[in-house]
């Protein structure tokens, strides 16, 4: 692998809820002892289904959040100690791309001013004859550049998304779930230019996302969460996956091709509260292989160095 | 097979927008039919025409008819509708958040569908209601029946839906993107569930997607719809083997796959044209690769492909 571009060593989120004068808080464990590496030019995936603390991983990453324990290095520096003025400077280096591209632009800003809002975060002047050009990287036309978010598309906004997060031209773009709330066409599409970009401009990206399959094909390595902690790392696409979430999650996962339908076995059971997790393996109440050992001790992430997993009973 | 339900060239307006033009298709009993289509290409409008719901949008059929068990839903009156619906037809919405009332525990929203449609009394409807949710392999349904819908997971909560459409005892059920809203291990339970439904009851499934995945997993027929018009409609496997429309085999090609090359997913180019612009000819043609004058001009006929039917001036051919 490449030199790491981030480095994210032992991090853990915890969330409270509620509390007051009487009532106890409840806690919750977000992320749980997370270990990663991302190369530079990297794509590194992160799967998992809601409340698996993805997104909360994707903002541990930015410092958007401040994590409980851990740290994250980008690029050598770590950027979990940082002042707020070097973290500010450190920022124009990564840039996120927001899931809902009608929620994550401003409705009253022309797309003009939607592009300028980076350099204005960095204190710079907005040049603007660069504004035919990155609305051209992202398929847009100039003309559009007056335009506001409500005259276009789904598509054309996560589009703008994706201009804005490249304006400051970042090492690091990371992607929440960029085409959750699109239609599989677009979606299609905003892979094709997010692939494009990358090679373009040697970007690094760490992509999150609920769908296997998507990131079965657009990413590198692969990382599958399950409710704050990380089951299984897929060192490429092909790997046969041992953990049985991540395998339950492929076969969640249908081809376009009625000659491969196949018996469904699904998974049994509800997924544990996050407030309330069980002693154990996290995905034990749901495991058709979960044994006593299971439901007891917390297996760790182990095995091969390039393809760990967390489970006592790998496949 | 006899249709249960049967749509023969339906047009539909909305004030005087044209939204559907000529859409033919049907389901017939322990048939699942899978009605794909980007947004805005008319899916749900199908549906609600198929319900007899379209007043409620303002909309109306201009044209054509819709039968149900043979007898044209035009020609009852609201009340009689109003019996099927819940009775013979069950709905399934997209968003099981939305759809269940939040001040009224989850039993006594689904005991009153059999109440009313079945005429049971409160404890034979409950009776029912518990077995419905057994069915849906609801662990504990006792308590979940107790239980408020803040409750439960969303899993659970489609499931308590799937349970209101078929307390009814429905023959047909019309689902409009069930899963959507759901993780990927949930979505293919329930997709699970009302394959075996119909295996097991015979009842009819119009099942309203966007995922081919799912088209090709539980499907018999599929019907593709862009822009209001059926582009192409038929049994799924002739269909996936060998696409006769461009958008059916383009819609096919965005689910991407094990094995399938960096670079080969390109989407769609373009997007769906407003109901308000459609282009004139074959409403696709600006997004086709297969286009030609005739197809910017004409609007291409519906023709027989196999044992489905296909609009296209410059179809695949059969596998």
């Amino acid at each position: 692998m490449t030199a790491p571009l981030i480095q994210i060593d032992r991090l853990s989120k915890r969330f409270q809820s509620g509390g007051g004068i009487f009532a106890k808080p409840r806690v919750m464990m977000a992320v749980r002892d997370v270990s990663l590496t991302i190369g530079k030019g990297e794509v590194l995936g992160v799967v998992g289904e809601s409340g698996c603390g993805k997104s909360t991983l994707a903002r541990l990453v930015l410092r958007l959040i401040d994590p409980t324990a851990g740290r994250v290095s980008f690029d050598g520096t770590e950027i979990t100690a940082l002042s707020p003025a070097a973290l500010r400077k450190m920022r124009r280096r990564m840039a996120m791309v927001f899931q809902d591209p009608y929620s994550s632009l401003d409705p009253r800003h022309t797309l003009a001013e939607v592009l300028a809002e980076p350099f204005r975060a960095q204190g710079e002047p907005f040049p603007p004859d660069r504004l035919p050009e990155m609305l051209a990287a992202v398929g847009l036309p100039a003309t559009m550049a007056s335009s506001y978010p409500h005259q276009l598309s789904g598509g054309q906004r996560q589009r703008v998304g994706i201009a804005r997060a490249l304006a400051l031209n970042p090492d690091l773009v990371v992607l929440d779930e960029p085409t959750a709330s699109l239609d599989v066409s677009i979606q299609a599409q905003i892979i094709a230019l997010l692939a494009d970009l990358r090679d373009r401009l040697g970007l690094t990206y760490l992509f999150i996302s609920h769908d296997l399959g998507l990131v079965r094909y657009f990413c590198d390595r692969i990382v599958v969460m399950y409710l704050g902690a990380v089951v299984e790392v897929l060192p490429n696409t092909t790997t046969a996956p041992r953990h049985p979430y991540t395998h339950a999650l492929m076969q969640s996962n249908f081809a376009p091709d009625p000659a491969r339908r196949r018996a469904i076995e699904p998974l049994t059971g509800e997924i544990p509260s996050p407030f309330a997790l069980p002693p154990g393996c996290a995905f034990a109440s749901r495991c058709p292989r979960a044994s006593d050992h299971c439901r007891r001790e917390t297996p760790a992430l182990g095995g091969e160095t390039a393809h760990p997993v967390a489970c006592f009973h790998p496949l | 097979m006899t249709a249960l339900l049967d749509l023969q060239s339906v047009s539909v307006s909305i004030g005087k927008v044209a939204l559907l033009d000529g859409i033919s298709l049907s389901v017939a009993r322990g048939q699942i039919l899978g009605l794909v289509g980007e947004s805005g290409s008319g899916k749900s409008l199908t549906a609600m025409a198929a319900m007899g719901l379209l007043p409620l949008f303002g909309g109306r059929v201009t044209q054509g008819s819709v039968r149900f068990d043979g007898q044209d839903m035009a020609a009852m009156t609201e009340a009689e509708r109003r019996k099927l619906r819940g009775r013979r037809i069950g709905f399934v919405t997209q968003n099981p958040m939305t759809a269940l009332d939040p001040v009224q525990r989850i039993g006594e929203q689904v005991d009153v569908v059999s109440r009313l449609h079945l005429g049971l009394d409160r404890k034979a409807a409950r009776e029912r209601t518990l077995d419905l949710l057994t069915q849906l392999r609801i662990p504990e349904a006792a308590a979940v029946a107790e239980a408020w819908p803040h409750q439960l997971s969303g899993g659970m909560k489609q499931r308590i839906v799937i349970a209101m459409a078929l307390a009814g005892e429905p023959d047909l059920i019309i689902a409009d993107e069930p899963t959507t809203a759901l993780d990927v291990t949930v979505q293919a339970q329930i997709i699970q569930i009302l394959g075996n439904l119909v295996r097991e009851k015979g009842v009819a499934l119009m099942l309203i997607t966007h995922d081919m995945g799912v088209v090709a997993q539980v499907c018999d027929r599929v019907a593709v719809l862009y822009a209001g018009r059926l582009a192409e409609e038929g049994a799924v496997a002739p269909i996936f083997a060998a696409p006769a429309h461009p958008y059916t085999s383009a819609l096919i090609g965005c689910i991407p796959q094990e094995a399938m090359a960096k670079g080969a997913l390109r989407g769609i180019p373009g997007a769906v044209p407003s109901a308000l612009a459609f282009p004139a000819g074959c409403r696709f043609h600006p997004r086709c690769d297969r286009a030609s004058d005739l197809c910017r001009k004409t609007v291409p006929t519906t023709g027989p492909r196999g044992d489905g039917r296909v609009a296209c001036h410059h179809p695949g051919a059969l596998a």
